[in-house]
């Protein structure tokens, strides 16, 4: 390592040299990808355990409904009981604070940040400037986000989706600032923050990956992790606009008396609606599924190049079908745009429209199918080494795979009569989004742990984490579906209320414990996370797990710019050669 | 009428396109676990077989090209297709647009708002009276106004929808507030009740029973506590429950012009 390296895992606050920034500007206005990638990895974190901290309260009241919760409860309500006003809180700022705030800030902001410029073989973002305020931006949002709960009446209360005509007519104030100061207008607000930074990464990640390529580094030798990202980026740049738009609208419909999302002849309460009218509800709906859909291939896209790197390195093969799983992906991206109306089926939809968007739904099945196709047939002829990111990799693929099948009853309109906005829902894009993405993003932390610090993850505290969680996580979602066939709405206070409520509730328990296992199953991991970092094994070797990427050709952690020493790429990502070696990219022998 | 069995599958189902919903439900789910069984026997046996151990490398030498896992996916494609096409589609049809004859069915206006259902029957003219808005109070949940020669014989029945068995029922579903979705488990029917829109929706019933109306959609603080009542009953039944409500609203209306009858 040489001089102007700096390592993290050191005593480093007497010994500056002269030309080092001073703290402050190293460690929190940063301009070094490496360290705006941690500072999103870790915020995104902390968020990531608030929006699941709120389930496992909501989990409380849905298995055993209307009794207090234990020890805790008397923090929240005179009673201890979570009251619907609660309930209705909580949920919808679960879901945005899991998508918005948790898994696209890891998946993209810390994953990608941290090693996007590495694969590329850059010394930095193309804009360390810009990236720094796209940190600070989606850090402001989350701080509205998170205020929105001081607010008289709580925060947003009417869904991740924030339907109008409720959103609107929900606690709407009497003045502009009796409005503002509402959950509501808070999360509007916030979203905003949160969209404007996504627009400010994407537009540094397409940049970067295009113009900073080393010598030598054709976009058909990209890693799949970097096509992920950049796909994912330009479903950013070209999806969110039209929520901020759509935010901003719905906002001036909550502070400023427009009508925008607002029919005429409302009445509320018994009152007309004081507004003039004449807008449309459903035009929230599509400008909502228009960012939302795509948003759901930017919380998976990055997790499935996350898993392409960590079975390339651990079956010791080339991934299978190398341009077609590329091609997949980009085409995957493309449909990702016309499939938004499947969310709206059941809005009063005609023939033709309906018949078109399960069309391009069952379509978009097909890329989906394909690159699980390749992945598994990438495990042939391997030899499998299980790291526990390996692990983890290894179940995401079945639980994809049952994420990605119980799209298919929801996609096709007929069976989707009875299972819209059921259980069936909330079981299917969790197993997406939870031991999908989510798996695949803790095996991206075991994974590249040692390249960040320097020092090896805990073996054992690993596998305990993978094998509680796995189990539990099933234990909460698989359940769902039987909810949902049994036809119970989601988004209910308690199902009790309905006699075929009462006949699933038994499940309800089941989904809760599990809940709960799952988050004890998560200390291990954040333990394993904090204490390796000072007292880890060692990593000796920079490249500890034999990969070809470019990333592995930098010190562990990387110094400020990376690379010490000039690289450049001679082949394509994943060639192994037969015997035990790996043939790196940047190595120039064969 | 006894009570319908409910459990951890679907519903029964008393509508005269459910079962074909059911079907396709059944066909996907089957469909779903081959394809999901296959992969994971296939995972299983690689995940064993090829695990690192000493003495086994992993084979990079031949670059391998599977021919059947394309077969695998133009059948997916193709099975896919076939249920979009000769299944969902037609059947999503059927359901939402082949509407019957409006003489042989019971029209029915269905208004949801924060947190109840209001069902209102045309009476025996078959039409309608007028909503105002201006005349909506709490006895008066949609407005209706008795003036309106159409509205004098109107019935209202707050939060109970009851049809008569083996009759097509057109539902004009709408809200007054937010959005709700009118689910009917137990007939397949869901649809969301949108302000500013009328939507409609048929239905039959094959059997008849106590039942009840959900709310699909989170329409706010009491979404769990808008459920409503489906009852089916017989002709008969039915016949006799209008009867009574009749007189009752009729009778109202003569009491009323008497100049002592004061009994609201």
């Amino acid at each position: 390592m040489s001089h102007d390296s700096h390592n993290h895992t050191h005593e480093h606050a007497h010994s500056h040299e002269s030309h080092e920034l001073p703290f402050w500007r190293k460690y929190i206005f940063s301009t070094d990808h490496k360290v705006i990638g941690l500072q999103y990895g870790i915020t995104a974190i902390f968020f990531l355990l608030f929006g699941f901290g709120l389930m496992l309260l909501m989990r409380w009241q849905l298995a055993f409904p209307k009794q207090a919760i234990p020890l805790i409860g008397k923090l929240f309500t005179e009673d201890g009981v979570l009251s619907p006003e609660l309930y209705n809180q909580f949920g919808a700022m679960h879901g945005t604070i899991m998508v918005f705030l948790g898994v696209v800030p890891l998946a993209v902001g810390a994953f990608g940040n941290y090693l996007l410029p590495l694969q590329v073989g850059a010394q930095d973002m193309a804009f360390p400037k810009l990236n720094m305020m796209s940190y600070w931006v989606y850090f402001i949002g989350g701080v509205i986000m998170l205020l929105s709960f001081m607010t008289p009446n709580g925060a947003a209360a009417s869904g991740w989706t924030s339907y109008p005509p409720l959103s609107v007519i929900t606690n709407p104030g009497t003045d502009f600032w009796e409005a503002m100061l509402t959950g509501q207008s808070m999360w509007l607000l916030g979203m905003v923050f949160l969209i404007t930074s996504s627009l400010l990464g994407s537009v540094n990640t397409i940049v970067t990956a295009i113009q900073l390529r080393v010598k030598g580094l054709s976009f058909m030798r990209w890693p799949v992790l970097v096509w992920a990202q950049v796909t994912t980026a330009f479903l950013l740049l070209l999806a969110f606009p039209p929520l901020e738009a759509a935010g901003i609208l719905q906002l001036m419909d909550r502070v400023g008396g427009t009508s925008f999302f607002m029919p005429s002849g409302l009445v509320v309460s018994g009152e007309a609606w004081k507004a003039s009218g004449g807008g449309n509800p459903i035009l929230w709906q599509h400008l909502f599924w228009f960012l939302a859909h795509p948003e759901v291939y930017v919380l998976i896209l990055p997790a499935v190049g996350i898993i392409g790197e960590i079975i390339a390195v651990n079956t010791r093969k080339p991934l299978y079908g190398y341009k077609t799983l590329i091609y997949s992906i980009l085409f995957l991206g493309f449909m990702s745009f016309i499939v938004w109306a499947h969310h709206m089926f059941m809005t009063g939809m005609g023939v033709t429209m309906s018949t078109f968007f399960q069309a391009t739904t069952m379509i978009i099945s097909v890329p989906s199918v394909i690159i699980l196709t390749t992945y598994l047939l990438t495990l042939w002829g391997a030899s499998i080494r299980y790291t526990v990111a390996m692990l983890f990799a290894t179940a995401f693929l079945p639980m994809f795979a049952i994420g990605g099948l119980t799209g298919l009853p929801l996609g096709l309109t007929a069976s989707d009569i009875h299972l819209h906005d059921t259980y069936y829902v909330i079981g299917h894009f969790h197993y997406v989004v939870a031991p999908g993405t989510l798996f695949a993003l803790m095996a991206g932390v075991y994974h590249w742990y040692p390249k960040i610090t320097g020092r090896f993850m805990n073996d054992t505290l690993g596998k305990i984490h993978f094998w509680l969680s796995v189990i539990s996580i099933n234990g909460i979602f698989m359940p769902m579906f039987f909810l949902g066939m049994a036809g119970v709405s989601r988004r209910l206070y308690d199902q009790t209320v309905y006699a075929h409520g009462v006949a699933a509730q038994p499940l309800n328990v089941v989904m809760s414990v599990s809940a709960w296992i799952l988050a004890l199953a998560q200390l291990p991991f954040l333990y394993n996370m904090a204490t390796s970092w000072k007292w880890g094994k060692k990593a000796e070797s920079n490249n500890p797990w034999g990969g070809t990427t470019l990333e592995w050709a930098a010190s562990s952690p990387p110094p400020h710019e990376n690379f010490t020493t000039p690289v450049e790429v001679f082949r394509a990502p994943y060639e192994y050669s037969s015997t035990k070696k790996h043939l790196p990219q940047f190595v120039q022998e064969a | 009428m006894e009570q319908p069995q409910y459990g951890f599958w679907l519903p029964p189902n008393i509508s005269t396109h459910g079962a074909e919903i059911d079907n396709l439900i059944s066909t996907l789910h089957w469909f779903m676990a081959v394809l999901f069984i296959g992969w994971g026997l296939y995972l299983v046996y690689c995940l064993i077989r090829f695990r690192e151990r000493p003495g086994h490398e992993a084979d990079v030498t031949s670059a391998p090209h599977f021919v059947v896992p394309k077969y695998i996916e133009i059948g997916i494609i193709v099975i896919e297709a076939c249920l979009l096409i000769f299944f969902s589609a037609p059947i999503w049809a059927r359901v939402k647009q082949d509407f019957p004859k409006e003489s042989e069915a019971l029209i029915v206006k269905v208004t949801a708002e924060q947190f109840a259902w209001t069902i209102h029957y045309p009476g025996r003219d078959r039409k309608f009276g007028q909503l105002k808005n201006e005349l909506i109070d709490g006895t008066n949940p949609t407005g209706l106004d008795r003036n309106d020669p159409n509205g004098v014989d109107d019935i209202i029945s707050p939060n109970i929808l009851n049809i008569p068995v083996n009759q097509k029922v057109i539902v004009q579903l709408s809200a007054k507030d937010v959005i709700h979705s009118f689910s009917l488990p137990v007939m397949r029917v869901k649809q969301d009740a949108v302000p500013g829109m009328t939507i409609p929706l048929w239905f039959e019933a094959t059997q008849t029973g106590k039942f009840e109306i959900a709310c699909a959609q989170l329409c706010g603080v009491g979404h769990t506590q808008m459920r409503g009542f489906f009852n089916v009953m017989t002709s008969q039944e039915y016949d006799t429950w209008y009867n009574e409500e009749e007189k009752s609203l009729l009778g109202d209306a003569a009491t009323a012009t008497e100049p002592s009858g004061e009994n609201k």
